[in-house]
């Protein structure tokens, strides 16, 4: 995945709210877009945030290579996430993309499993469309602190077979992710041949473990910290088994038994 | 068109504008965004005698303005510039500038020695100012003493263009300046980064791993304008000024201020082009007021009222 990287200003076509917490942005390309993989993240310039002074990762959603757009689901966290959640149609919006390498496609049909939450969901429903499309029909375990964290199940829905956890128990089974009992009915049964993660850092180091300890392949996407995005300041480094790696270059993507205290 | 070209001792600049050590990798990470050819050099990151690993994460905070990092000079080492990165990067048509760093003066004269015979390497850039690392780094910086014995010694073995990078964690700069110009420095470039800290009131913990950590971006601009002006009126080498140039103006106001050469840092994180966007900036300024030379600009502060 070598593809030139671009900086550009794109149009938005569309700001839609999903809860109190949540927003999707579609986003209008003002080139023919480059294929796109999943995992791979732009970063935004906020203009007219309060203190918000670099530019913020996020990782793409989803992609219409027809309409030359893409779409960006958001958590709204602070003033940066605020602010664009206001951003109105037919604003323009500063991006360089595409940025970070992507997950890694089985070539043959296989079991796979993909585990997320909150805005984790993001590259994930990506993923499982991508995967959908290639004919592999993933397991998908979506958790969250709360139904305001389960989003677009009916989109998972056409690509897998979708399981929910909610720690207040407020949708689905009552429990944190790595409680599920898929788990234990496939992923120690070796049902399944490689899992997929992305969200918050102790759901995914919980769900490597499992997986390290099923001898389970495991990729997991970070979102450390970033304040170049392209692999210039070395910022956003995390300990592998091959030293500091930059998470926004040789990342977001890494193989879970690659780093240090995941085992 | 207004004439651009600058020179620090033997070294010759297309245009006054470099990029910062630490901000703008080898170069290459920039190539899909600019022409890097176009720039009038790129100083890459600082190296070090042994491989580094730098600093555990979290290694940036953002703050009102800026950015606090404590990446700690992580990097391969020289022997591994020398073998790897040299080779791909010695191909650009500008200068290329290596920020040289180490713990105690034997490592910087080591580094220093090994890069000499580099032909594609006009200059290097003594880092004795960062403040993230434990030993060396900024102790050499904010001595008078230690920075002329690490200038001398480093002096007697870098036969091409020396410049010294200062810390602006001190109380008087121009004493580190005039230290240095007297031990053979032939330029000097500041600021490095301002000691600072950020604490998360959530967690109550600091944001950084190392507690604290350099201040970088448009918040400390007028430090380091300051600076630059103290010590263009001290010291007789040229001055490279940086600290929070985010645009063509602010590049102005360093030169005006003294400053024969700007470097841009942290603003390529905002916009990759930035570099390019300031020499086009600059050139538009001269023109639009006649300036035949950006010569005609350094140090051109007009202190008389009006
Ligand atoms: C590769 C990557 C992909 C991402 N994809 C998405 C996505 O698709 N959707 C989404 O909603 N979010 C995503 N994030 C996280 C998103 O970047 C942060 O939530 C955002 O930067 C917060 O900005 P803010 O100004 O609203 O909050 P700030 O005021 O900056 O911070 C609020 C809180 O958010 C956390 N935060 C800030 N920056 C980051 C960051 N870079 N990574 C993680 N946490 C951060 C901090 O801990 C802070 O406490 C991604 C992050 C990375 C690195
Ligand atoms: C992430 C980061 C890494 C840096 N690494 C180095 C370095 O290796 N050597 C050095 O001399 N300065 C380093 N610096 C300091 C910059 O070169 C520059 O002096 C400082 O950031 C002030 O300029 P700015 O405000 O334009 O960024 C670094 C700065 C940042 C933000
Ligand atoms: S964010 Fe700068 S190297 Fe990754």
């Amino acid at each position: 995945m070598t593809t030139k990287k671009q900086i550009q200003d794109f149009i938005v076509l569309n700001n839609k709210k999903i809860n109190s917490d949540y927003f999707e942005l579609e986003l209008k390309a003002p080139v023919k877009l480059p294929e796109i993989f999943p995992a791979q993240f732009i970063e935004i310039h906020i203009e007219n945030a309060k203190d918000t002074f670099l530019r913020r990762p996020i990782s793409i959603h989803d992609i219409d290579y027809d309409k030359n757009t893409i779409t960006l689901l958001i958590q709204i966290k602070g003033e940066g996430t605020k602010t664009l959640s206001k951003i109105e149609k037919d604003a323009s919006l500063n991006i360089i993309y595409p940025l970070g390498n992507s997950f890694s496609i089985p070539d043959k049909k296989e079991k796979v499993l993909l585990v997320g939450g909150g805005c984790g969901s993001a590259p994930l429903l990506f993923l499982a469309k991508y995967l959908f499309n290639k004919n592999i029909i993933p397991y998908i375990l979506i958790g969250g602190k709360s139904e305001n964290d389960i989003l677009k199940i009916e989109n998972f829905g056409e690509y897998g077979n979708v399981f929910i956890t909610t720690e207040d128990g407020s949708l689905g089974f009552k429990g944190i992710v790595t409680e599920h009992p898929l788990l234990k009915k496939e992923v120690e049964k070796h049902n399944i041949s490689k899992i997929y993660t992305c969200g918050p850092e102790p759901m995914m180091k919980a769900i490597a473990k499992i997986a390290n300890k099923n001898n389970i392949a495991c990729e997991a996407s970070l979102e450390n910290m970033m304040a170049c995005g392209i692999g210039a300041c070395l910022c956003c480094v995390v300990e592998t088994t091959s030293g500091n790696q930059r998470v926004c270059c040789d990342g977001p993507v890494f193989d879970v038994k690659n780093l240090k205290g995941w085992e | 068109m207004a004439d651009l070209n600058i020179k620090i001792k033997n070294l010759e600049l297309k245009n006054p504008v470099l990029t910062a050590s630490g901000t703008f990798g080898y170069g290459e990470e920039f190539e899909d965004f600019i022409d890097i050819n176009k720039l009038g050099g790129i100083i890459v990151k600082g190296t070090t005698l042994e491989p580094r690993q730098g600093n555990p994460y979290p290694r940036m905070a953002e703050t009102a303005s800026g950015m606090l990092n404590a990446v700690g000079l992580q990097n391969k080492g020289v022997d591994v510039f020398i073998n790897d990165i040299y080779p791909k990067i010695k191909k650009y048509n500008t200068n290329v500038i290596v920020n040289v760093s180490g713990s105690n003066i034997k490592e910087y004269v080591k580094t220093a020695e090994k890069i000499n015979h580099l032909d594609k390497i006009p200059a290097i850039e003594l880092n004795i100012s960062c403040p993230n690392v434990k030993q060396g780094g900024m102790a050499f910086g904010t001595n008078a003493k230690s920075a002329a014995e690490v200038t001398k010694a480093v002096r007697e073995v870098y036969k091409k263009t020396l410049i010294v990078k200062l810390s602006p964690n001190v109380t008087d700069i121009t004493e580190i300046a005039k230290a240095v110009e007297a031990e053979g420095a032939d330029s000097v470039s500041l600021i490095n980064t301002l000691l600072g800290m950020a604490v998360d009131v959530n967690t109550q913990r600091p944001l950084l791993s190392t507690v604290t950590g350099g201040l970088s971006g448009p918040c400390v601009k007028p430090v380091a304008l300051r600076m630059v002006w103290q010590v263009f009126n001290a010291v007789k080498i040229p001055v490279i000024g940086l600290g929070g140039i985010m645009n063509a103006n602010d590049a102005i106001e360093f030169i005006l201020a003294g400053a024969t050469a700007i470097q841009i840092g942290t603003a390529n994180f905002i916009d990759p082009q930035i570099s390019i966007k300031i020499i086009k900036g600059i050139e538009k300024y001269l023109s639009e007021r006649n300036i035949s030379s950006i010569n005609d600009l350094i140090g051109g502060l007009k202190m008389e009222s009006a």
